[in-house]
């Protein structure tokens, strides 16, 4: 490669031990894999700033770490889910986006949100839904049905992947046996922590998917975000995404600004800059989500425009809805139900 | 008394003393940067958890350390005892154990291979040991993976051979994390086993051998009492680790099941109670920290035995 | 007559052993082979090319994760194997003292803890001093690689400082020779093999860290684990291989410039 750059990067980097610089820097702390460098070098072009980029993995680690705070972190990226913990224990700086120049590009229907009316904190950074991804070479009947996950069909079992998301299954049950989102309804419960445990032994694993697992056909059908699968089907075209019709949780991922920002005014650039819908398109371009910004399918590929994992059937518009992170009492109930499935 | 003891007695006194100098900077380092934030730990398990996540400061609760053990059922509220807790506590011990004696059964001819080299070729060797773990977990995992899926490498060679007609499912099953464990911990167990080997005096074996004993006994008799403190040593680098393991599991075996490691990072992730979480990894130290005492007092009278 | 012994060729261990090496670098062998692939997953070969070695070397966030990692391993590992080395001559070849065991426990310690307990630990505390000094840099990451490589390089060097023997040390002690040359001409060389497999050990185990860096790591401090797990969700590409390929290719070259120097000491 480039020894003396990279010899003179790792002496910079040494040297980096010290304090890290103050000025023209804006610290980005958002999922894993999930910023495309296109939109940061245009962004670091654009205004002269520094950007530099940590991932986290689960909103919960982003949040024990913002509450503890001193790692310099401007920009978080929480879902919709866990949006409200954030503002009410005081966590982000009312940036008021809804003020900035770009704010007229926001789609109206992302404005007054439950989990930031008015949009006072943040900006939508993507969108997407949580559904079925299936084989269709092995698997001919309907994708839209949550029964792929909990009665599954002949075919399919022993090649099912189920995401380790708590809530997300937990919800899917949940509604699949007809009931609503946080439900204490005990005799519900019983039944979803039944249908569960009988689900269990027909998949093949819980993990978090890559598309090899798909193209390797380690499985024929998995709970799995839009995003994901989308990008699955992009190279493998056997593969199509379902919304199930018993219900299924559409998430938002938001770009605000932590209180303890050492850069607030660059991280207030950051937040209008990406309501620009060319910019906004950078950022579907690299994850394979929507973005919530007007205008920008006009910079999106082909490809991007019309999937069925992104433009949401009409049929099964009204069956998603945002999930809402579940009372501390129902969090317990539904760890427990965890542990025994897992057990 | 006399003037002799006295200088013995300084003399062993000084030497403690030096003792404690000697070993100053390991315990300051993991004072600071281990053991002390754990006090933390210890305080959290009798807080009040948090609505979502971390605790309420300085509200006090035995709730923690209650659940560890018990459960109150959800549907009945009946208080029973946490059956899920000890299954997977068994599930993480009987697999962390089963990893511990396969990497010894391949680890302990291994670092005797090394350690029978040429002098000059032996950190050679060590060096291709290690190799391997230069490479990243993940990165590892992914390649263990690539062998051992349906269209792996070694299911299309077996078909190819005609030795089978249908790929064996490796993936996802315990076996797989068995392979993953036994792969990623090995090193673990062959550094140390030949740290020890190394030095041994195989003149030793050769003048047992000379006077009749058979190899196996040259071995039992001989070599593994000398060696006995690298098995110590790699057992427990290899059985504490994969206690808590859980990339290994989750990739290979499916995640399926938890482990200890799942099921403590449940409580300070999507569980969100940091109590319990802060009460069970107490309860798991304690019980290694015991188990590990108990398990070096024997090694070492069974060192003194034969020594 | 009896056959003669010979402890150089125990047949079935030299087989069990080469089965080892061959199991461990068979998964090597596949991910060197998809690094050159020209396709875009690990699993399906699509043609030879050196696409991926260029991707990887023109993303800004592999390089600067790759070069934290290969900044923080050494660092810490050569500290932990200092501290450990020094921490295991005081705890061996003694009658038992007063507070040996309590050092023994002690030393071991971070090995017994889960490690997304001293994460969340260190969180806390890291945190918390972070806020008081205003400084955010790499010293937290080293001083937490350091405390759990420490157990890591420790028992391998005591394992083997237990059976040393002692007699040479104490000829040369004997004859009048100071204590810092017994330790540093009899002592340190008779030592090595311990010191090098414990250092070794040390520097692996904190190339792989993830959990532990996941909760301390301050804004940018990216190390190539902690980049890697962000990868988990999306697709392996090749290109995380190409990086591995150079570390190992890397590695190689280390073994074989170190197998020329030491057979020039022979």
């Amino acid at each position: 490669m480039r020894p003396y750059l990279t010899a003179a990067s790792g002496l910079a980097l040494i040297a980096s031990i010290g304090p890290a610089q103050a000025e023209g820097v804006l610290n980005i702390f958002n999922w894993g894999d999930y910023t495309n460098p296109d939109l940061i070098t245009k962004f670091e072009e654009t205004y002269d700033i520094k950007v530099t980029i940590t991932d986290f993995d689960s909103n919960d680690t982003a949040l024990a770490k913002a509450r503890q705070g001193g790692n310099d972190f401007d920009i978080v990226v929480p879902t919709s889910t866990s949006m409200p913990i954030w503002i009410a224990e005081g966590l982000l700086l009312e940036t008021r986006p809804d003020q900035m120049e770009n704010f007229r590009n926001m789609d109206p229907r992302w404005v007054d949100v439950p989990f930031d009316p008015g949009r006072h904190y943040s900006v939508p950074w993507q969108w997407g839904t949580t559904g079925v991804t299936v084989n269709t070479e092995v698997y001919a009947g309907d994708p839209n049905t949550s029964a792929i996950f909990f009665d599954p069909p002949e075919e399919l079992v022993g090649k099912i992947n189920i995401v380790p998301e708590m809530n997300d299954v937990l919800y899917m049950a949940i509604r699949y046996l007809g009931g609503e989102a946080c439900t204490t309804d005990m005799e519900l419960l019983r039944k979803v922590r039944d249908k569960l445990v009988e689900a269990r032994p027909k998949w093949v694993s819980m993990d978090y998917t890559n598309i090899d697992r798909f193209t390797a056909d380690d499985y024929a059908a998995a709970m799995n975000w839009s995003g994901g699968s989308l990008r699955i089907r992009l190279v493998d075209p056997r593969f199509v995404y379902g919304y199930p019709k018993e219900g299924y949780p559409i998430w938002m991922d938001n770009v605000a600004v932590l209180k303890s920002a050492p850069n607030v005014e660059n991280a207030r650039l950051f937040q209008n800059f990406i309501m620009d819908p060319e910019n906004a398109a950078l950022i579907s371009a690299y994850a394979r989500y929507a973005n919530g910004i007007m205008g920008s399918e006009a910079f999106m590929a082909d490809d991007m425009k019309t999937a069925p994992e992104i433009v949401i059937p009409a049929e099964f518009a009204d069956k998603g809805e945002f999930t809402e992170a579940c009372a501390p009492e129902v969090t317990a109930l539904y760890t427990k139900i965890w542990t025994d499935l897992l057990k | 008394m006399t003037q002799a003891q006295d200088i013995i007695r300084a003399a062993a006194r000084r030497d403690i003393r030096n003792r404690w100098w000697l070993s100053a900077p390991a315990l300051v380092i993991i004072f600071l940067a281990a053991i002390g934030p754990l006090f933390v730990v210890v305080l959290y398990s009798v807080m009040v958890k948090g609505d979502y996540g971390d605790v309420k400061y300085w509200q006090f609760s035995g709730q923690g350390w209650f659940e560890v053990l018990f459960e109150r059922d959800m549907f009945d509220n009946t208080v029973s005892f946490a059956d899920a807790h000890l299954s997977i506590l068994w599930r993480s011990v009987k697999l962390a154990a089963i990893t511990t004696i396969v990497t010894l059964i391949l680890g302990f001819p291994t670092a005797y291979f090394i350690a029978t080299r040429p002098r000059h070729r032996r950190d050679l060797w060590l060096f291709l040991i290690t190799i391997p773990f230069w490479t990243n977990l993940l990165i590892r995992t992914f390649a263990i993976q690539e062998v051992f899926r349906n269209e792996g490498l070694l299911n299309v060679a077996l078909m190819r051979t005609g030795l089978i007609d249908q790929p064996i499912q490796i993936m996802f099953t315990d076996f797989a994390i068995l392979l993953g464990m036994g792969y990623v911990y090995l090193p673990l167990m062959v550094l140390p086993l030949y740290a020890s080997l190394e030095k041994f005096d195989f003149r030793l074996a050769e003048a047992a051998a000379d006077l009749y004993a058979n190899s196996s006994r040259v071995l039992r008799r001989i070599i593994v009492p000398m060696v006995m403190p690298g098995i110590v040593a790699g057992s427990i680098l290899v059985f504490v680790p994969s206690l808590g393991a859980y990339v290994t599991p989750r990739l290979l075996g499916g995640g399926k099941n938890l482990m200890l490691g799942n099921l403590i990072e449940l409580q300070f992730g999507q569980g969100r109670n940091w109590p319990l979480g802060s009460a069970l990894s107490i309860s798991l130290t304690a019980i290694v920290m015991l188990s590990l005492l108990v398990y070096v007092r024997a090694a070492s009278k069974t060192e003194a035995r034969h020594g | 007559m009896a056959r003669p012994y010979s402890v150089q060729r125990q047949r079935g261990f030299t087989l069990i052993a080469l089965f080892c090496f061959v199991l461990l670098y068979l998964p090597m062998v596949t991910l060197v082979v998809y690094a050159f692939n020209a396709g875009a997953t690990t699993s399906a070969w699509e043609g030879l090319s050196l696409r991926w070695f260029h991707a990887a070397a023109a993303n800004e966030r592999i390089i600067d994760a790759t070069l934290r990692s290969l900044t923080i391993a050494p660092i810490a590992g050569l500290i932990a194997t200092v501290a450990a080395t020094m921490a295991a001559l005081a705890t061996t070849r003694t009658a038992p003292y007063r507070g040996l065991t309590f050092k023994y426990a002690f030393i071991n310690q971070p090995l017994m803890v889960p490690e997304i307990v001293t994460a969340v630990a260190l969180l806390v505390v890291f945190s918390r001093v972070k806020i008081w000094t205003g400084y955010s840099g790499l010293g937290y990451l080293i001083a937490a690689h350091t405390a759990f490589c420490i157990p890591f390089a420790y028992l391998p060097i005591r394992a083997r400082l237990e059976t040393m023997d002692l007699t040479l040390e104490r000829a040369a002690a004997d004859l009048y020779a100071r204590p810092w040359m017994v330790l540093r001409r009899i002592t340190l060389p008779l030592l090595w093999p311990g010191i090098l497999a414990g250092f070794m050990l040390a520097f692996v185990v904190s190339l792989d860290d993830v959990v532990i860096t996941e909760f301390v790591k301050s804004a940018g401090q990216e190390t190539l684990p902690t980049y890697m797990l962000g990868q988990l969700r999306r697709q392996t590409t090749p290109e995380m291989n190409a990086i591995s390929t150079v570390f190992l290719g890397l590695s190689v070259a280390i073994v074989t410039l170190f197998f020329f120097l030491s057979r020039k000491t022979d």
